[in-house]
């Protein structure tokens, strides 16, 4: 694709608003013009409106390379990274508009309240390796390539802003959401490890809910195939447990 | 008037910053039993920590069977132009190694070798292949072990929750205090110890590689209690950022490509290294190439943009999107170059804070302040003159860990929490709310910062020289005043414009630190370049160490001290010639 060459102004519909008690998003989307530098991003644009039009203006934003996970938004209806997005790259004739992760609670313009990820992520058991002893530890890069793809996760909470399992039916409360069955499969499929999460994987991660619509893999800016390398294989692992007559039978008896 | 209402919550340990530094210090003094609070102005795993690419430095001798602590050191000292703190470099290149492994205990999963070790990735100033590596994107991992390890060790963790005060009772630290940023209110942190982790200085420079984060918030807050600076001329300008378009200049691109065999060629195609370093080529210290860099677009060598071309292609697509995904991506997608197909153009951004909080090399306490510990980019010693790439990600996990361990005993030593002034407290909240009273036709802070920034970055840049160095000084009184009277508008909820009229404070100072430390060395010497003064001045400079500490009146005193001479031991180490061989190389500028 080609950089447009100088400076265009361009219209921008940002959301400013403030949550209800409830966390609801409460506001207003308001027009702004901006003049737009060639290879722009949306998050320069903002940043430009913070400096100019609205100090006030709430946006999280760390590291504007892509790398922190912090800026997902909602851009055009698409949840998206707002320093990996593109102006030049976005029709010309239409503006461009910003809105917060619709599925959070709201805190302030574009900000909202994703703590909810961080206390499922407690609940997980952390890694637990075979033995202690590390010299005899290997593996190979093979092995590592496939938790190595789930560990590219830079935590944007962009998949599970767009899973309908939390976005449109609320299951907060029984469903941990496709980042965190990222997690559980990168865990489960470590070489080292011997936990079994497969339990809760089922019970309180709630895999069972997601029915491969596979939203969450469009989404994902670290191009993560969240349905067909992490939640398939851990379905597939929970169905082996649960269902199947001789696994169940001997896991009854003890043996994994 | 504003409500200066605060909260109070208390702790044994305070840790303020959750990069790697402060989440392996929050780490092991929750491991020795004390009650820990680890405070962030991100979200947990967003600190700058979690951009690092290349690697983390340390001599497993998985590859290279003949890497060896000693050899780490050497290539530290040198590297550091002898200006290292001799303990700090001999404890971090022992200790290295135990630490990394640590992080594979906890699930960090490295890139393996094939006898199914952890691989290790050559870099500029390393001797041996040293990195241990995730592809190019370290930090990440590094970042992620040490958060789903610590959120299972009893610690509070608080986001976004920014400290803009240290507090002492007597001579001794007693907390911080700060705000939410949700909300935008107070809070006051009572502790018996705080480490510092709060990272580096970039973002008071334009062309940087650094983070939202990076706004001195730790030297300065520790420089208005007592604590000195050191060693603050000396910043790391990375001889490879992107330069086009604009909008992305500054981002960082990894040492890891020239690790991986990317070559250097300026404008005339001609690989340039060999007039600057011929024996390193692209793999010499940073100080070297970007200086390099920089004579060859002065010169007129440069690329069109402003840079010079850096070319990995022949290394094949695969290769490239194997070993360097991220780098792949970042071109693609923000400067619409694809890297397997053809050259990407870089040129130097400022990277790194090598100077920092003056520290104890074995415990991390902080000179002047009881029970204050530092640890990571905040603090200074390790690197000296110039950091050797791959040194910092072992220095957080090394410092940070004597840190989290010292601090944990001082705390365990005191029966009774520090006092707090509630008086002085009040005045510190109304001191930050004062913004919001100011005349609604004041300017706000962000055209301060960006009049800042392009200050920094031409006068106390990658090349000084006085004339420049003393306009800088009287500039940095300019936007003091100006930062004085800024305005904030809207509420105290989260509210960015707020949080910059703090911080913007706290950039000025640094920056005039730097640039005072930076004019008071005549002579060029690893991250510090004065045209006037082209040549190392051994005489006078070559083992003296800057130091800066506000006085009494809010003056900067600078000064130096004569640094602790290296054990007989460890002098061994280093053949006759060497001394000779580094302080005779003419540095070409
Ligand atoms: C792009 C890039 C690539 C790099 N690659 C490498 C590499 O390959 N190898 C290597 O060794 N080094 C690398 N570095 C350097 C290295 O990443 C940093 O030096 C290191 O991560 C700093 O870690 P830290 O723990 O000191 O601080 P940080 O990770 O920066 O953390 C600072 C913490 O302090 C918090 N904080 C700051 N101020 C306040 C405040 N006022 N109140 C509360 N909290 C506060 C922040 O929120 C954050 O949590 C790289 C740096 C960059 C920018
Ligand atoms: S594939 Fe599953 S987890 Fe992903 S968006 Fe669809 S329902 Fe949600
Ligand atoms: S899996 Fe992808 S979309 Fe989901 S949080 Fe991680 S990086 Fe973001
Ligand atoms: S700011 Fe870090 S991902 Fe966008």
């Amino acid at each position: 694709m080609m950089m447009s060459l100088g400076v265009v102004d361009r219209e921008f519909h940002v959301f400013r608003g403030l949550p209800d008690a409830d966390g609801e998003h409460i506001g207003e989307v308001k027009s702004f013009t901006v003049p737009v530098q060639p290879g722009w991003v949306v998050l320069d644009a903002l940043l430009y409106l913070q400096a100019h039009n609205a100090p006030d203006l709430a946006i999280r934003w760390n590291c504007k390379a892509a790398k922190c996970g912090s800026c997902a938004a909602e851009i055009n209806g698409l949840p998206s990274l707002m320093c990996k997005t593109r102006l030049d790259h976005m029709p010309l004739d239409k503006p461009v508009l910003v809105r917060p992760m619709r599925t959070f609670p709201l805190i302030k313009d574009l900000v909202t309240d994703v703590s909810w990820n961080y206390e499922v992520n407690k609940r997980i058991t952390p890694f637990t390796p075979y033995n202690d002893d590390q010299s005899t530890w290997r593996y190979f890069q093979e092995d590592a390539d496939r938790v190595q793809e789930f560990r590219k996760c830079i935590e944007c909470f962009l998949c599970q802003n767009s899973c309908h399992v939390i976005r449109h039916h609320r299951k907060f409360n029984h469903f941990a959401g496709p980042r965190f069955l990222v997690r559980l499969a990168s865990l489960e499929m470590h070489p080292l490890d011997v936990a079994d999460r497969i339990p809760f994987t089922k019970e309180e991660a709630g895999i069972g809910l997601c029915n491969i619509t596979k939203c969450c893999t469009e989404r994902c800016p670290e191009g993560i195939r969240i349905t067909d390398n992490a939640i398939i294989p851990l379905k597939e692992r929970v169905v082996d447990r649960y269902y199947d007559p001789i696994t169940m039978l001997l896991h009854k008896i003890g043996i994994k | 008037m504003m409500s200066v209402h605060y909260e109070t919550k208390t702790y044994d340990v305070l840790v303020i910053g959750a990069g790697g530094a402060g989440l392996r210090a929050a780490i092991e003094a929750s491991a020795q039993g004390v009650s820990v609070a680890l405070v962030t102005k991100s979200l947990l795993g967003k600190a700058h920590t979690v951009m690092a690419e290349g690697g983390m430095a340390a001599a497993l001798s998985y590859v290279d069977a003949d890497d060896c602590w000693q050899a780490h050191y050497k290539d530290t000292i040198r590297g550091g132009k002898y200006l290292s703190n001799f303990r700090m470099a001999e404890l971090h290149a022992k200790e290295a190694p135990e630490r990394v492994k640590e992080l594979e205990k906890w699930g960090a999963v490295f890139d393996r070798t094939p006898d199914g070790r952890i691989l290790q990735r050559p870099f500029g100033g390393h001797t041996y292949r040293r990195l241990a590596h995730v592809g190019d994107r370290t930090g990440l991992e590094l970042i992620r072990t040490l958060q789903d390890k610590g959120i299972h060790c009893g610690i509070d963790v608080h986001m976004e929750c920014t400290m803009t005060h240290l507090l002492k009772d007597g001579d001794q630290v007693a907390g911080a205090f700060g705000y939410w940023r949700e909300s935008g209110r107070f809070i006051l942190i009572n502790a018996k110890s705080v480490i510092l982790c709060t990272g580096g200085i970039g973002k008071a420079y334009k062309v940087t590689s650094n983070s939202w984060e990076y706004t001195a918030d730790g030297q300065a807050m520790a420089m208005k209690i007592g604590a000195e600076l050191i060693d603050m001329e000396f910043l790391q300008f990375h001889p490879t950022g992107m330069v086009c378009p604009p909008s992305v200049k500054g981002i960082l691109v990894t040492e890891a490509v020239r690790g991986e065999g990317g070559k250097l060629a300026n404008a005339l195609g001609e690989r340039f290294m060999k007039n600057y370093d011929p024996e390193r080529m692209e793999l010499s210290t940073r100080d070297i190439v970007a200086k390099a860099i920089y004579t060859e677009v002065k010169e007129g060598r440069g690329s069109p943009n402003g840079g010079v071309f850096l070319d990995i292609s022949h290394r094949g697509a695969d290769y490239i999107k194997r070993k360097l995904p991220s780098m792949y991506h970042q071109f693609l997608e923000l400067g619409d170059v694809d890297i397997t197909k053809g050259p990407m153009e870089v040129g130097p951004t400022m990277h790194y804070t090598m100077g920092g909080v003056r520290v104890h090399p074995e415990t991390q306490e902080v000179l002047n302040v009881t029970g204050l510990y530092a640890a990571g980019e905040v603090s200074g010693g390790l690197h000296g003159g110039n950091r050797l790439g791959g040194n910092s990600l072992s220095d957080l996990i090394v410092f940070g860990q004597r840190a989290g361990q010292h601090a944990a005993e001082f705390a365990k030593q005191q029966t009774i929490l520090p006092k707090i002034n509630d008086e002085e407290v009040k005045g510190y909240a109304e001191e930050l709310v004062a913004p919001f009273e100011r005349d609604s036709k004041a300017e706000t802070p962000y055209q301060i910062q960006a009049d800042l920034q392009e200050l920094m970055n031409n006068k106390v840049g990658i090349v000084r020289e006085e004339q420049g160095l003393k306009e800088a000084i009287e500039e940095l009184q300019v936007l003091k005043a100006r930062a004085k009277v800024a305005r904030v508008d809207g509420s105290r909820a989260y509210n960015p414009g707020w949080h910059l009229s703090h911080d913007i404070h706290n950039m000025i100072l640094v920056g005039e630190v730097v640039a005072r430390a930076a004019l008071q060395r005549t002579e060029s010497r690893g991250g510090h370049t004065r045209l006037d003064h082209l040549q190392p001045d051994n005489e006078h400079w070559r083992f003296v160490n800057s130091t800066i500490r506000l006085n009494e009146s809010g003056e900067l005193d600078v000064s130096t001290y004569e640094k602790p001479q290296m054990d007989e031991a460890l002098r061994d180490l280093f053949e006759k010639s060497d001394e000779l061989a580094i302080t005779q190389s003419k540095q070409k500028i």
